[in-house]
């Protein structure tokens, strides 16, 4: 069974002018289905303002659907009876940490969310100390989190919403803020989640490298599904992807620039070993062909 | 107008049990024309340091001197150094407020006594500058994308008519496409106009492909201040200071290190395209001589 489930969804909403009349309306998000399995990294990628972020906030009833269905862990986030089920299910980081950090110490703001649910004491602090060592930041727990790098704090948002133990987590550009190093180092804890504890990860990202590790990728333009695949099916439609204002990592943009010299280049190169292996691999043919002429 | 700091530093909280050192010393030219990339990690004094430069900030210590005039002397025109040096903010469009995209470009010459004239000739050079189309003029800055609305905040501080433009992170959440069109008219801007650009960003990749000159802060200081090549053939320092080198750096480091005889001084994606190509030229003439 599916942990998330979309069907036919819809979503509008209207736009007014400043006196209040009805200018038009919006399709944000246009007939997108989906299923995503307990365990599975989906990332979703689009230019801005493709609907990316109106899909992702169906996945915890921030939104509800103007038409079709969102089912997590089969509940329809419709109803209402069901929202903070759904909620504690689907957990959600967003792009800037400062808006998402509340405590004055790091293990009291992770310990926000489960003391909320109503956990018992003692098992708030066991859950407050295996979600920072999930997220390697349990050295900080005693910081004031002003004190912490943007990374950090954001690994703190991340270890604030396992706490909570969903089932899926849904990040919504959680490294734009970031330095390189901060954006490592939310990518390294996010994959760990995924790998380690096996909660399933959706993330939305401008960033292409990143998703180089996900299990599917999708590319959404102006509200729908427009192309989906694993990393390296998405990453070999170098063109179309630059025509849906995207990229691709610059390891698969270098291999599709050679290939286009006549490189004997595979199409969607992931990481630099593959890039380094197709080289050997010509330069090996290269030699022999070489040796056998004029050998 | 060059901009000189000499030995500037900046406590925060001096004299305080909290007091903390976001300079220390730093001396830097700045001179006309020039497109400088500044990187550093979070909490590194880069905002700090951009702040100094249009006299936002105060220097606890040190001098910072504008077209050779000490910023701080009793007669210096400070309104006239803010007007000159345009400070673009992260995320400006959160800065955006008229009714009209038109309007909200217009409010900054407005503040210097200009003529109803000049300011809206100001405004349409801005706008036009940004590579902005007329149709958006009239709209609601906020029915606009996010990269549109960034560039109609950038016009708004290019229509003060700034000799230093200072942008921080001015491609921040933008999708690929939108960073590419920011930094390219940012570009062809500083082709056109002679404008100085000061770059301040998180991506190695687009320091690389656009600036001149490089410069690295850690924990106050410079670090490094150099041409790009020079800068990023210190990716191992620059990964213990939280930065990196551009993705390339490392594709090319990877095929060195499994003998194949390329530079270790490449930034972008066309220098590692021609020096794999000649790479390949050599390695066929060698062959065949031999």
């Amino acid at each position: 069974m599916s942990l998330i489930k979309v069907r036919d969804l819809i979503y509008e909403y209207i736009r007014r002018d400043e006196e209040g009349n009805v200018e038009g309306i919006t399709t944000a998000v246009d007939d997108v289905n989906l299923d995503i399995k307990q365990g599975d990294f989906v990332a979703i990628l689009g230019h801005n303002g493709s609907g990316k972020s109106t899909l992702a906030k169906h996945l915890n009833a921030i939104l509800y659907p103007t038409e079709g269905t969102v089912w997590v862990d089969g509940k329809d986030t419709k109803d209402e009876t069901y929202v903070w089920d759904i909620r504690q299910t689907a957990g959600m980081v967003f792009q800037n940490p400062d808006n998402q950090i509340i405590g004055q110490v790091v293990e009291e703001d992770v310990g926000f969310g489960p003391e909320n649910m109503g956990v018992p004491t003692q098992e708030i602090w066991e859950r407050v100390e295996e979600s920072l060592k999930a997220v390697g930041m349990y050295s900080f727990r005693k910081f004031s989190p002003n004190k912490l790098s943007g990374g950090q704090k954001q690994r703190v948002s991340i270890a604030g919403v396992i706490a909570m133990h969903p089932k899926c987590i849904v990040l919504d550009e959680p490294t734009a803020m970031l330095d390189p190093m901060g954006r490592k180092e939310v990518i390294r804890a996010v994959r760990a989640l995924n790998d380690v504890e096996q909660i399933t990860v959706i993330l939305i990202t401008h960033y292409m490298e990143e998703v180089i590790y996900a299990d599917r990728v999708y590319v959404m333009d102006k509200g729908k599904v427009t192309l989906q695949g694993t990393p390296r099916e998405v990453f070999s439609e170098v063109e179309r992807l630059k025509e849906l204002r995207l990229d691709v990592p610059q390891v698969t943009l270098l291999a599709h620039e050679l290939a286009k010299e006549g490189f004997p280049m595979p199409k969607g190169v992931l990481t630099k070993q593959e890039f380094r292996e197709a080289l050997d691999r010509y330069r090996t043919e290269r030699a022999d062909k070489y040796a056998n002429y004029f050998g | 107008m060059p901009i000189i700091l000499d030995k500037v530093s900046h406590i925060y909280g001096e004299d305080t049990a909290m007091a903390v050192k976001a300079l220390d010393k730093i001396s830097l030219v700045i001179p006309d024309g020039q497109f400088i990339g500044l990187i550093g990690h979070t909490g590194s004094g880069k905002s700090t340091l951009v702040q100094h430069l249009n006299g936002l900030m105060r220097a606890t210590s040190g001098n910072i001197y504008f077209n050779g005039q000490d910023i701080d002397d009793s007669d210096f025109d400070k309104k006239m150094l803010r007007s000159k040096v345009g400070l673009v903010f992260q995320y400006p469009e959160h800065q955006l407020f008229e009714t009209d995209v038109f309007s909200d470009v217009c409010f900054g010459p407005k503040n210097l006594g200009l003529s109803k004239k000049e300011i809206e000739l100001r405004a349409y050079e801005a706008l036009k500058l940004v590579g902005l189309e007329d149709e958006y003029f009239y709209q609601s800055p906020f029915d606009l994308s996010g990269g549109q609305k960034r560039r109609v905040a950038i016009a708004g501080v290019l229509a003060m008519k700034p000799e230093v433009l200072i942008l921080d992170e001015p491609t921040a959440g933008l999708d690929p496409k939108g960073r590419d069109e920011i930094l390219d008219q940012i570009l062809k801007l500083k082709v056109e106009t002679g404008i100085t650009v000061l770059l301040v960003s998180h991506s190695m990749d687009d320091v690389a492909k656009y600036v001149d000159r490089i410069i690295v802060m850690s924990r106050g200081s410079i670090l490094y201040d150099d041409i790009p090549k020079e800068v990023f053939k210190h990716y191992q320092e620059l990964e213990t200071i939280g930065l990196a080198a551009p993705q390339v750096t490392y594709i090319m480091k990877e095929l060195r290190d499994h003998g194949y005889n390329v530079s270790d001084a490449i930034t972008t994606i066309e220098e590692a395209k021609r020096e794999i190509k000649d790479y390949f030229t050599k390695l066929a003439v060698m062959q065949r001589e031999r």
